[in-house]
Parts: structure tokens; sequence; C-alpha cells
């Protein structure tokens, strides 16, 4: 069986599944069950100065699908509302108790350079294997000066950064936000400011949905509600997307990546970690089934990598980095064209209605004398834009076949259409 | 969907409590979330099948479309707008064959979207928040309608022509609106006097008067039926209507054509049935220790299981060809013999023993040789004390003299018109689909649009 153990800014874990700072870390009974359910790590809620803050009540909203699942989750909770003593002597019994699972301890304060320095001085003395710095969390937080008030300014992650690698010697994660336009700016001053890793992405500044009888936004709190932070299954491509930009980048490609956002699922992971992320961490997942889904990314990652031939985490990882390109970089001579198996066709027709008016009138309809309907795609119209192919409710039913025509990889900059190259 | 189970206890007369239940709801409807549920399979399909599989084509995807997104009311109103008793085709269509035979998923899964029942989720919704009447009359026409029978039939073409606005008036023989809505279809599909409901709801567009115990009658033909009872000749409406619409379903049944067959124990179907259906108490119905009934149709396994759940010791029904023969589908066979019913296949009834009343009938056992149906010599006794008659229903045709008629039934043209000018005729008295409620309807909406154009055009 392929090793789950993973090593990320040098700490060695049994397996790369943490939880990210959040309820689910948020105090001693949690994440011991968090550990008896074979997590491999947490990082603990985030911890602020004393005096602890104070919730609301009516905090999370949720955006379903029609089918009532969960694709993501907002909240308006606020940092850890319990002392900090509170929660390190939690952090220092654990620690001894669950001498093989990892602890980060998660800390935001306003931008003072002692504050700072003496909150995580006092963190790391509990006993954490690394500290995290929370720059991102986009409501209440910010209203104050921290999350990603400080996250959205590149020379403030710096600084930060700079400033707790000064007093700890534990590894120091910064957390990063993307409420931003480009997420390398934000990486690089971490990378500047001496980081170990990047932990990314802290949640999506949203709003999840409106209450149309109280006519304020969810969660709805005495008849207002706030922005709040979006995470779950629907943030995973926004973050899969800025991990790989921090991959792939030439300045931050040597950055240690703490991949989080949707991850639900081994395959999930599996993704994050092609991107080029060391680690993993989950909240939304588990916050919505409890910490047992787990299991079931521990086994479906391991058989993923078994039947791939991959060892271990750090032979997988990144593997996807190299495939991902700019546009410009593709090439502009592939073709490919849908192709209907009516054997397995159910002749619902969403197939043709979709390309029938919203792309290329490409797949043609007819109605057989005894009833039965047949959906043909016409090679000639068909631009290869797969979207018959995800619209169609039957696996594998619309295959998308390259055609094979023997002309060179060309790009766009190379392509005899492009002005700009017919200029030079 | 599961099926409510039927109380039974052999050679035990059942307590009333027991056939209450037997007749309560066949199947519950479903909850908002079973709703929820079903709905989202749906894969909400282009031209879809559903539709086309629907006699009165209600535009299926769109109105789950519309459960699923919270939208019952609309729903309902995309469901009504298509078919006006969409209340009564959900509980009553033979869906199995019609709308959900035609379900894309049978494909893929075997198992199509629940229609009917989502169906009814959705007019159940509407018709229970007893709001305003969801359509619109348009502006009055002055023309005048005559309609007779207030079957499905009858009341949809009154309703649309309403719509259409112009104003109805329908002669009903009995004491009631509805037809076999009220006075045939099975108990448990029905409960709660769905039918009055439904009625009552349908008449809210206005411009629609139903005149009771008025019968119509042959031209020539002296004033029948009983003393509540006044009769109209067609002459008569045709002098005071701009147009007459006929939907007067089928009056009568077919005869075994044996000796004794007016013994006490022999009564026609649809009769115990409609006894059944008017009886505030079910338990006050006499059936049989031991009832055959003699048929393979819908009526048959409806009467049959009805007499079951009524407590009948046994109840055997007896066809004289094989299952792939019977009218009834497999959906309402596999109803008959979970309710305990003995399905008798090749077997003729030959003769009614008894003294006065029945007490047991002969039956020959059939074959088939070149395609015929011929006895084979062998017959056996079955014990009775009740049989019940459900071979087929026919067209009364003592009131419609002057009227062109092919198969037993008024002919009329694609625009429903009779070989009368300016009376038309829908539902189970002309040959359009087949003999259901739903057809029914459907007749009834598109002749009220021929009779718009017919009107129009005058
Ligand atoms: C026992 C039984 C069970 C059935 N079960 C189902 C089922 O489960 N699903 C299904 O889809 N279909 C079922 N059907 C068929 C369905 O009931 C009919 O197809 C449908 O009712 C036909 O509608 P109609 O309006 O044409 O006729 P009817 O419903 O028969 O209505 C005719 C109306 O006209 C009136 N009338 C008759 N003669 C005159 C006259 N001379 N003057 C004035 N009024 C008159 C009658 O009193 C009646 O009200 C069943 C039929 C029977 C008999
Ligand atoms: C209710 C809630 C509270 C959170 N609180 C914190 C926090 O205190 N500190 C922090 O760094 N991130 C916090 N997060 C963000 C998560 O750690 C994580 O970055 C984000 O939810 C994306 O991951 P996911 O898609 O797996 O949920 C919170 C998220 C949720 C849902
Ligand atoms: S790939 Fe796009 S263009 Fe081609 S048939 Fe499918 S939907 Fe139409
Ligand atoms: S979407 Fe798929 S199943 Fe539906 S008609 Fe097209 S090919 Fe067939
Ligand atoms: S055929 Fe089935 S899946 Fe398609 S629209 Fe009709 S009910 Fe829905």
């Amino acid at each position: 069986m392929a090793d789950l153990k993973c090593t990320i800014a040098g700490i060695e874990s049994i397996n790369p599944f943490w939880l990210a700072s959040a309820p689910p870390t948020d105090k001693y009974i949690n994440v011991v069950r968090a550990f008896e359910a074979g997590w491999g790590g947490v990082v603990w809620k985030t911890l602020g100065e004393d005096p602890p803050v104070v919730n609301v009540s009516s905090r999370y909203g949720a955006h379903k699908t029609g089918n009532r699942d969960i694709i993501g989750i907002n909240n308006i909770e606020l940092i850890s509302d319990r002392p900090l003593e509170t929660n390190l002597a939690e952090i220092r019994q654990i620690r001894k108790e669950w001498p093989d699972r990892i602890i980060i301890g998660s800390m935001m304060a306003v931008i003072e350079e002692k504050v700072w320095k003496d909150l995580a001085v006092k963190i790391a003395a509990s006993g954490v294997h690394g500290i995290e710095l929370n720059l991102g969390c986009p409501h209440g937080m910010c209203e104050r000066g921290m999350g990603s008030a400080i996250g959205q300014v590149p020379e403030m992650v710096e600084k930060v950064t700079r400033w707790v690698k000064e007093v700890v010697d534990v590894p120091v994660f910064t957390k990063l936000t993307p409420n931003i336009t480009n997420i390398l700016w934000s990486a690089e001053a971490a990378q500047a400011g001496g980081a170990d890793a990047v932990s990314l992405i802290n949640t999506v500044n949203s709003i999840v949905s409106v209450d149309l009888d109280q006519m304020a936004p969810n969660p709805v709190v005495d008849g207002k509600g706030s922005h709040g932070g979006y995470c779950g299954l629907a943030v995973k491509p926004i973050a899969l997307n800025m991990v790989a930009e921090i991959s792939r980048n030439d300045e931050t490609r040597d950055l240690e990546i703490s991949a989080i956002g949707g991850i639900e699922t081994w395959r999930d992971a599996a993704e994050f970690i092609a991107l080029g992320a060391e680690g993993l961490q989950v909240c939304t997942a588990a916050m919505i089934y409890g910490f047992r889904i787990v299991d079931d990314m521990i086994a479906g990652l391991s058989g993923w990598m078994d039947e791939k031939g991959y060892k271990s985490i750090s032979e997988s990882c990144g593997m996807a980095v190299p495939n991902t390109v700019d546009w410009n970089a593709l090439n502009m001579n592939f073709d490919t064209k849908a192709f209907i198996d009516p054997e397995s066709c159910i002749e619902c027709g969403r197939c043709h209605i979709a390309c029938e008016d919203t792309a290329h009138q490409a797949i043609e309809f007819a109605v057989a004398e005894d009833g039965s309907r047949s959906f043909t795609v016409v090679d000639e119209e068909c631009v290869g834009c797969n979207l018959c192919f995800h619209v169609c409710p039957v696996p594998d039913c619309i295959e998308m076949r390259p055609v094979e025509n023997d002309k060179p990889y060309v790009t766009w900059p190379e392509h005899p259409l492009n002005a700009m190259k017919a200029a030079e | 969907m599961s099926l409510k189970p039927c109380n039974a206890v052999n050679g035990v007369s059942l307590p009333k409590e027991a056939i209450d239940s037997n007749f309560s709801d066949l199947h519950d409807p479903l909850s908002a979330l079973q709703a929820k549920g079903e709905a989202d399979r749906c894969l909400y399909c282009y031209d879809a099948p559903c539709i086309q599989a629907c006699p009165t084509s209600i535009d299926i995807p769109t109105f789950i479309h519309q459960i699923r997104t919270g939208n019952i009311e609309g729903s309902a109103k995309t469901i009504l707008s298509a078919n006006i008793m969409g209340g009564t085709c959900a509980r009553a269509c033979p869906t199995e064959v019609l709308c959900e035979q035609a379900c894309v998923l049978n494909a893929s899964e075997e198992q199509p979207v629940e229609i009917g029942a989502l169906q009814r989720t959705a007019v159940d919704h509407l018709m229970a928040a007893h709001g305003p009447h969801p359509f619109k009359r348009a502006a009055e026409t002055g023309k005048r309608i005559a309609v007779v029978g207030a079957g499905p039939a009858g009341l949809s073409c009154a309703h649309r022509a309403a719509m259409l606005g112009h104003n109805v008036t329908i002669y009903e023989a009995k004491a009631k609106p509805g037809g076999l809505n009220e006075y045939g279809l099975a108990a448990y599909k029905m409960v709660d006097d769905f039918a009055q409901k439904e009625v009552a709801f349908l008449l809210g567009i206005g411009g629609i008067e139903i005149k009771y115990h008025q019968r119509l009658r042959c031209a020539q033909g002296a004033p029948q039926g009983d003393a509540q009872e006044d009769t109209v000749s067609l002459d008569e409406l045709r002098d005071t209507f701009d147009v007459v619409y006929i939907g007067v379903g089928l009056g009568s049944t077919n005869a075994l054509q044996l000796e004794g067959e007016d013994k006490d124990g022999i009564l026609d179907a649809v009769d115990f049935i409609e006894d059944l259906r008017q009886a505030s108490e079910k338990s006050s119905i006499v059936v049989g220790d031991d009832v055959i009934v003699i048929g393979a149709g819908n009526t048959a396994i409806d009467a049959a299981v009805q007499a079951k759940r009524l407590g009948a010791n046994t109840v055997t029904l007896v066809y004289r060809r094989g299952e792939e023969n019977m009218s009834a589908t497999d959906w309402e066979v596999n109803l008959a013999r979970t309710n305990g019913v003995n399905i008798r296949l090749w077997s003729a009834p030959t003769a009614i023993k008894g003294n006065g009343r029945v007490e047991a009938m002969s039956f020959e056992s059939m074959t088939v040789s070149d395609g015929k149906l011929i006895g084979s010599g062998k017959s056996f006794d079955l014990p009775a004390d009740m049989v019940l008659k459900a071979i087929g229903q026919k067209l009364d045709a003592s009131m419609l003299d002057g009227f062109e008629m092919s198969g037993g039934k008024i002919t009329v043209g694609d625009n429903f018109e009779t070989s009368i000018a300016g009376v038309f005729a829908g539902g189970d008295c002309i040959k359009s689909g087949d003999d259901l409620t739903v057809q029914a309807v459907e007749d009834g909406k598109q002749a009220a649009h021929a009779i718009d154009a017919y009107l129009a055009a005058k």
C-alpha cells in the first residue's frame, strides 16, 4: 500500500489530512475526536489576544444544489471566543496524549509588532509543531484591522511573517486570502518574509443567499445580515487555480503549499497534490459529514496511488504542474469532436437543446416512424466545446474523440491567423 | 411507491375499522421531501417523450422543474392549463402505460419518474389553498353552449368553453356531477370526496350552470326515467343553444347471455362499484363470501379488488383468454394478485347454477386453435354467492337517434362535430383514444376549441 506519510515545512505527518483552523479544531473534545477518527493533524482555531472575541448567534448560510446537497457554506464567525490560556492548556494536554499527531497554532492580531511577537511566543511555548498566520478572515476581523485587512496588502503580509519568524523556532505557515486580484503578490510577500510554507485558501468573501421574506442576506441576525466567508466544494476551483499559480510561477515554485478549499474526497486531495500541494487541510467537508469522512480520503488516496504506481505523496506531488500552462501555450491544431453512443443514449434531448440553443447547432434530432428519437453529431459543425458531454446525464454516453489530423503543435503566438504574428 | 396492504381474514367478515382502512388512499400522497427527491430525478428532457405519451400533453418537465424550484402553485397551473382534471388523472391514470412508460429513466434506471404522484402533489397543493380560480375567462361572447353529461368529457369541455368566454349549461341525468369520477373509479383512488371537490374547483371559473336530473331523450320518445327526472330532447337543446356537446359516456353494459342471468347475486360490476362509491359507510355494502368476477379490463380488476377489500372470502377473476390478452395493465393485474384475488385464465362461463340465488357457475376450459378461441370440452364449477359482470360497457344508443354511429359509438370528424350540424361530442361515447378519464378530458378540451372556432366562423 502506498505510503501516505508527508512532510511539509519540515514537519512529518502520518497522512496529509489536517483539519483547517475552524470550529472542528476549536477545543479539546473536537480535536481528540478528530485524532481518534484518523486525521493526521489540526490547525487549531485561530487565537487572538485576550479578552476573547464575542460571536453573534446565527452564523452560517448554505448554498445548496437542487438535490439538497450543500455545495458551499458561508460563515460570519470570528476567531476563538475562549480565553487564550484555556486554548493553550488544551493544546499542551493533547500534545502529550497524541504525540504522533500534528498541531499547528493559528493566530491573528492587529498590525503591531509587539502584539504579534508576544502572541506567537506564547503559542509556540505550548508545544505546537508550527504556527499559521491567519491573514484571510474576510468578515468581522478585517473591520478591526486584522485577517484579510492584512492579507490584502503584500507589504503587511511580508512584515507579519517576518515578525513571527524572528521570535519562534517552529515553522511558520502564512495563510493567504483569495480576496485579492493576484495570489502571486501575497505568495511572494510571504516568501520574502521567510514563510516556511503558505496555506491557501481562506474563505471567499460572499453573500450566500438572500432571505426574501426578511429581505436580508443569510445568515440573518435579527433582521440584518453581513457578507461572510464562503468555503466548501464550490470554492475548490478557485483554490486549485491559486495553488497552481504558485506552483508554476518561477519565483514561488519552491514555496511549500498546504492546500485548502473544498477538499471533500480523496479525488479532490489527489488533484491538489498533483498541482503541487505538500499537505492538505479540510474544514467544510468535516463540518457537513463529521470526522469519519477521512476514512475514505485515506483509503481512496492510497488506492489511487497504488493503481497509478505512486509510492509516496512526494512522488505524485506536482505531476500536473508542467501541463498547467498559459492559454498561449495550447495547441491550436488540436481538434476533438463529440460522439454519441446510440446504445447508451436514453433520448433525453439535453445535448441537442444545449447545442442548438447555446452552442453550434451541431446535434441533429430526428424522430423515427416508431417514435424513437435519435441524436447525432454533425462533425462539420461541432467545434469540440464539450458542452453536450457535460450535460448528458448518462456516464460515458457522449465521448469527446480527438481527431487525428497529423497537424503540428502550433500555439497562438505562432498561428498564421494571429495579427501580431503577421505583423512580425 | 408502496401500496397499503389489504386487511383480509379468510372466512370471517371484516370489522368496520379494517374495511375503512382498506378504502383509505391506495398510496399516501408524497411528503414534501419525497416530492422534492422524486422531482430531482427528472432530467428536464427536451421535447420530452413523457409529454407525448400524456393524452392531454401536460408539459411534464416544466411542472416537475417548478416543483423543484419551489414554485408549486405555478407547477399546478402548468398541469391544469393542459388538463383541468389533473387531480383525478394523477390518481386514476394508468401511468404505467402512459407518461411513465415513456420516461427516459426506464432506459437508464428501469424506474421512471413518478409523474402521477408528483402531479398529485402539485394539484393538491393548489386545491388545498382554496385561492382564487387560477384561470380567467375571456370577454363574454354571448354564445350559449349546452353540454349533455357532467362527466370528465362534459366538464372539461364546459371549463374550456367558459374560459374562452362562452356560457355553458350542463344537463346531467344524475343527482351529482363528475360522471365515473364520482360513480366509477375505485373508491381507494378517490378518497375524501375528491370528485366533488374537483368539480367545485373547476366551476370556480364561472359561466357554467349545471342542471341535475335532466336526461337527454330521443326526439320522439316519451319522457322516461324516474319521478324526479326531467327530460330534454336534442331539438329542444338545438333551439335554445348555439351549440350542443354530447358527453354522455357509456351508459350500458354487455350481458353474459346465459340462462339465469337475472338470479339474485348477479350484478353488473359498475353497479356494484357505484353503490360502493356512494355508500358513506363502506362496511354497509354487502359482499358475497365467494365472489366471481367475469372480465379482464380495469373494471373487472377494480371490482375484484374492492370485493376483496370488503372482506369477501374468495374472489376469483375469470377470463376466457390468457393474461397477455387482458386489457388491464400489468400493474393492475399485480394489484389484484397482491390483494389476494385468484385469477383463472382460459375459462369461459357456460352456466349459472342456483335456485333463485346464484350458488355456482360452470366454466369451460378454452384453448386457441388456428388463432381461434375454442372450447376444450373440459368443464368445471366454481361456487359463488355473488357474480360481478365486467365484460365491457357499451353506449346506450336509445337517446341518440339521428346520429351517424360507427363501431357502436358516435361518429365525429376531426373537429369533434357529429353528423348533426352544430352538435359536437367527446369522451367515452366517441372513438378517440382509450376509454380513460384523461382521454375524455382531452376530448372535451379539444372540442371546446373546435366549438370556439365553429362559433367564430358562424
Ligand atoms: C368501473 C370503472 C373504472 C374505471 N377506472 C378508470 C381508471 O382507473 N382510470 C381511468 O383513466 N379511467 C377509468 N375508467 C374509465 C373512465 O371512467 C371513463 O373513460 C371516463 O369517465 C369517461 O368520461 P365521459 O365524460 O366520457 O363519461 P362518464 O364519466 O361516463 O360521464 C358521462 C356523464 O353523462 C351523464 N349522462 C349519461 N347519459 C345521459 C343522458 N342521456 N342525459 C344526461 N346525462 C347523461 C352520466 O350520468 C355521466 O355523469 C373506468 C371506468 C369504469 C366503468
Ligand atoms: C465556520 C468557519 C470558521 C472559520 N474560522 C477560521 C479561523 O478562525 N481561522 C482561519 O484561518 N480560517 C478559518 N476558516 C477558514 C477555513 O480554515 C478554510 O480555510 C476554509 O473554510 C476553506 O476550506 P474548506 O473549503 O475545506 O472549508 C473558517 C471557516 C469556517 C467555515
Ligand atoms: S462539443 Fe459543443 S459544439 Fe460539439 S456537439 Fe457538443 S455542444 Fe455542440
Ligand atoms: S444528452 Fe446523452 S442521453 Fe440525452 S439525448 Fe443526448 S446523448 Fe442521449
Ligand atoms: S421523460 Fe422522464 S426524465 Fe424526461 S422529462 Fe419526462 S419525466 Fe422527466
